[in-house]
């Protein structure tokens, strides 16, 4: 577990240098009020506190890593609370909750926040001044690439953030506008694939989230079909860390390597459909949670392969 | 040398902790004072004794014959008086009959000779193996005559040798290859006429190359126009030495469920026991003794120990200078599939391979929680079998429920629970969901 904490902390650091010292400090609050919030439910449940495991904790970093970064530190408080007392221990506690504790954080505060979670945007920092914002956050700054994308359109996107190799430099180290940790698909690489590599974690999900994502984008995210932009759909939002940190949560995804694809499909295809056809420019939250409960369903489709059955079929 | 051969699905890589003795050279422990003798040293109804309290008996004398059902006699591991026909410590039931000899450290050893076995008959041959007490000595202990025997219309066509040894710690087998190799290519032989057929492989795992060498060569000299033996490397993972796995890996046949390797033309036997019936059919010399590695940092002194079956292993202890402070677990067999005895009194069976005596650092003592749903112990399951599953019936009272999950398969290799972050006890779990679903 704590492996992954490390692998949340590079996004962390650079998202200082993207939005300023703030994200640290919203980040401080969730992580805090995770693990608080988890002892307290265990204690009030009467269940074993499980703290030092680090789960909490990871809970907290991915929390934080999916609001916007001028928002209210007041915030993640509230979101602890719903992810780790109702979304995890009132749902059946560590490893029988359904829904993914952070993301089911995030959802609860876009619902009852919805302004700030969807304007408290923060346009990346040019002069390197992280204390910039600390004495008090303006209003609305900035919108968010979908977003933009979304209610404007190419051109206004192409405008704001330039186009071509620049633009993707830039989006994939981070520097665009997004929730805190979501930015930077460079590290958020790097900290999935080292997890794949140390047999943490399987390349199945992420791979069929991003590679549906990239295909229905390309096929029906342009103008005409296929002239979408498959690689700003993989690089912009949440995709990256949806697929690597969270999509793959072990307690709610499934857990045989077929119904994992399956599920990691079914992802992808309903991001770009909230992308594309819904009421918010950035889907993959919603399409994680509500693929969470069938994972259960697919592991009941696609049962491991056995070795051999017994001589003349079932005993 | 052909490329490592393996089975394709599941398993894992347990440290393999085998440096501690893998370089240590068999060595014949003294005869003890006293010998206690299980009867039920195989699979099927235990023997019944065949001695009187106090009767002298020679090394090799039958103490112990079967009457009914599968099974092979009980030979004397040495020579001494009866003492007792009691109870024993057991290392998976709590207790056991046995038979306890006074050893008699004055009495003339025993010699045996090299006899000519190629001019008996394959069913002379394979009388001898009953008699000398051979059962599967690497591991569950059925008796090998009847394993040589396979049903008439499963026509055998491969013998397999398993040298794999794929269990962390134990050496035994391993060291037996180095120094026997002759010994146990003759064995090979022996069960090729009994058989009927040209072929053996012998399958290593690549972690023993001396092993590999000295079995490559002894095969060469031992293979004749009538007999073909040929070595192949494995590679390392667990469990490679499991039967249907081994199989898999050598001949890329699958058997079937609950059938037996014979389904598939196949006969397993460990080179162990290849050995042992060579002694047993080509010097006379029945089932006495046995190989087993004494190992882990728990024991002053670690060793490949040649101990009289009946031993206990309080004597080996004490032979190897005792325990060291911090030992916290003895287990009998190895740490994936081996049993904990909590009571040194335990005595040498035929199916002992190994005692390990563990301190803290060499085991996990963390509790277990709650399944996290990781999946890690369905990828790791050789059979493809889903233990969360399982243990997830368990703990809720549903055990008896699990059948069709296929815990009937499951032989508790404990892959499983070694990738568990959990620390499931996953084989528990499903001994006990075998237990119910039976009684069901
Ligand atoms: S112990 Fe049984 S369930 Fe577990 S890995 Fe081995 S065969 Fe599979
Ligand atoms: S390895 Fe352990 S925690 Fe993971 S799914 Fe299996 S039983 Fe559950």
């Amino acid at each position: 577990m704590w492996t992954v904490v490390a692998c949340l902390v590079p996004p962390l650091i650079i998202s200082v240098f993207i939005f300023g010292i703030q994200t640290l400090i919203i980040t401080a609050v969730s992580v805090v009020s995770c693990v608080a919030v988890e002892a307290a439910s265990q204690k009030l449940l009467g269940r074993e506190v499980t703290i030092k495991d680090g789960s909490a904790v990871i809970t907290g970093m991915l929390l934080a890593f999916v609001i916007p970064p001028g928002v209210s530190p007041l915030l993640p408080i509230l979101a602890a609370v719903m992810a780790i007392y109702i979304g995890k221990h009132i749902l059946g506690g560590i490893g029988y909750n359904f829904f993914n504790p952070a993301l089911l954080g995030r959802a609860f505060l876009l619902a009852t926040f919805p302004v700030a979670m969807t304007s408290a945007w923060l346009p990346p920092l040019q002069n390197g001044s992280i204390m910039k914002y600390i004495g008090g956050i303006d209003a609305v700054t900035t919108a968010t690439p979908l977003a933009v994308m979304k209610e404007h359109g190419m051109a206004a996107f192409t405008k704001a953030f330039g186009s071509g190799g620049d633009m993707y430099l830039h989006f994939f180290l981070g520097w665009r506008p997004g929730c805190i940790g979501e930015t930077s698909g460079l590290l958020i690489l790097l900290g999935g694939l080292f997890l794949i590599y140390k047999g943490y974690t399987t390349w199945h999900i992420p791979v069929s989230i991003l590679g549906t994502i990239a295909l229905l984008s390309w096929a029906f995210g342009g103008k005409g079909y296929f002239t979408g932009d498959p690689l700003l759909a993989v690089l912009s939002g949440g995709a990256l860390l949806g697929a690597f940190f969270m999509a793959n949560d072990y307690v709610t995804c499934p857990t045989n390597k077929r119904s994992q694809i399956v599920y990691g499909i079914g992802i992808g295809a309903l991001t770009v459909l909230i992308r594309l056809k819904g009421g918010y420019p950035e889907g993959i939250c919603y399409a994680i949670l509500l693929m969470n409960p069938l994972s259960p369903v697919f592991d009941g489709w696609f049962k491991p392969k056995r070795f051999a059955p017994p001589q003349g079929g079932a005993k | 040398m052909l490329s490592l051969l393996t089975f394709p699905l599941g398993g894992v890589h347990p440290p393999e902790s085998k440096k501690l003795t893998e370089g240590l050279s068999i060595e014949p422990m003294p005869v003890p004072d006293e010998l206690e003798v299980i009867l039920g040293q195989h699979i099927g109804a235990p023997c019944t004794p065949i001695v009187a309290k106090r009767a002298d008996v020679k090394e090799g004398d039958i103490i112990g014959t079967v009457t009914k059902g599968l099974g092979v006699p009980l030979h004397a591991p040495a020579a001494g008086k009866i003492k007792d026909m009691g109870m024993s410590a057991h290392p998976m039931r709590t207790s056991a009959p046995s038979i306890t000899i006074t050893v008699d450290h004055e009495a003339v050893p025993a010699v045996y000779e090299k006899r000519d076995w190629e001019k008996l008959e394959p069913q002379e041959l394979l009388a001898g193996v009953r008699d000398g007490g051979i059962i599967g000595i690497g591991g569950a202990g059925f008796p090998t005559h009847v394993k040589l025997s396979p049903p008439a219309d499963n026509p055998i066509n491969t013998l397999i040798l398993n040298g794999a040894e794929c269990e962390p710690y134990i050496t035994a087998d391993h060291r037996q290859m180095v120094e026997c190799a002759g010994d146990i290519v003759e064995g090979a032989k022996i069960l090729l006429k009994i058989l009927g057929i040209q072929k053996c492989v012998i399958g290593i795992e690549n972690n023993k190359p001396d092993a590999i060498a000295a079995m490559t060569k002894a095969a060469k000299e031992g293979s004749t126009s009538k007999y073909l033996i040929a070595v192949n490397a494995l590679k390392v993972k667990y469990p490679q030495g499991s039967e249907k796995q081994l199989i898999q890996a050598v001949t890329g046949r699958k058997v079937p469920a609950f059938a037996l390797p014979s389904a598939v033309g196949v006969v397993v036997q460990n080179v162990s026991t290849a050995r042992a019936v060579y002694d047993a059919v080509g010097l006379g010399k029945p089932l006495c003794e046995k190989v087993v590695t004494i190992s882990g940092k728990g024991i002053k002194r670690q060793a490949n120990l040649l101990v009289k079956i009946g031993t206990k292993v309080s004597d080996i202890v004490a032979y190897l200078g005792g325990t060291v402070p911090g030992l916290t677990k003895v287990v009998m067999g190895g740490p994936m599939m081996g049993f904990a005895v909590s009571n040194l009194d335990v005595p040498v069976t035929k199916t002992t391979s190994a005692i390990l005596f563990l301190t803290a650092d060499e085991i996990d003592t963390r509790p277990h929680s709650q399944c996290i749903r990781c999946g890690w112990c369905l990828d790791a399951c050789p059979m493809g079998l889903e233990p969360k599953e399982i243990g997830i019936y368990v703990e809720a009272n549903r055990a008896e429920d699990t059948e069709p999950l296929g815990v009937f398969e499951c032989f508790e290799c404990g892959s499983c629970a070694y990738v568990c972050p959990a620390k499931r006890p996953l084989v528990q779990f499903i001994r006990l969901a075998k237990m119910k679903a039976k009684r069901k």
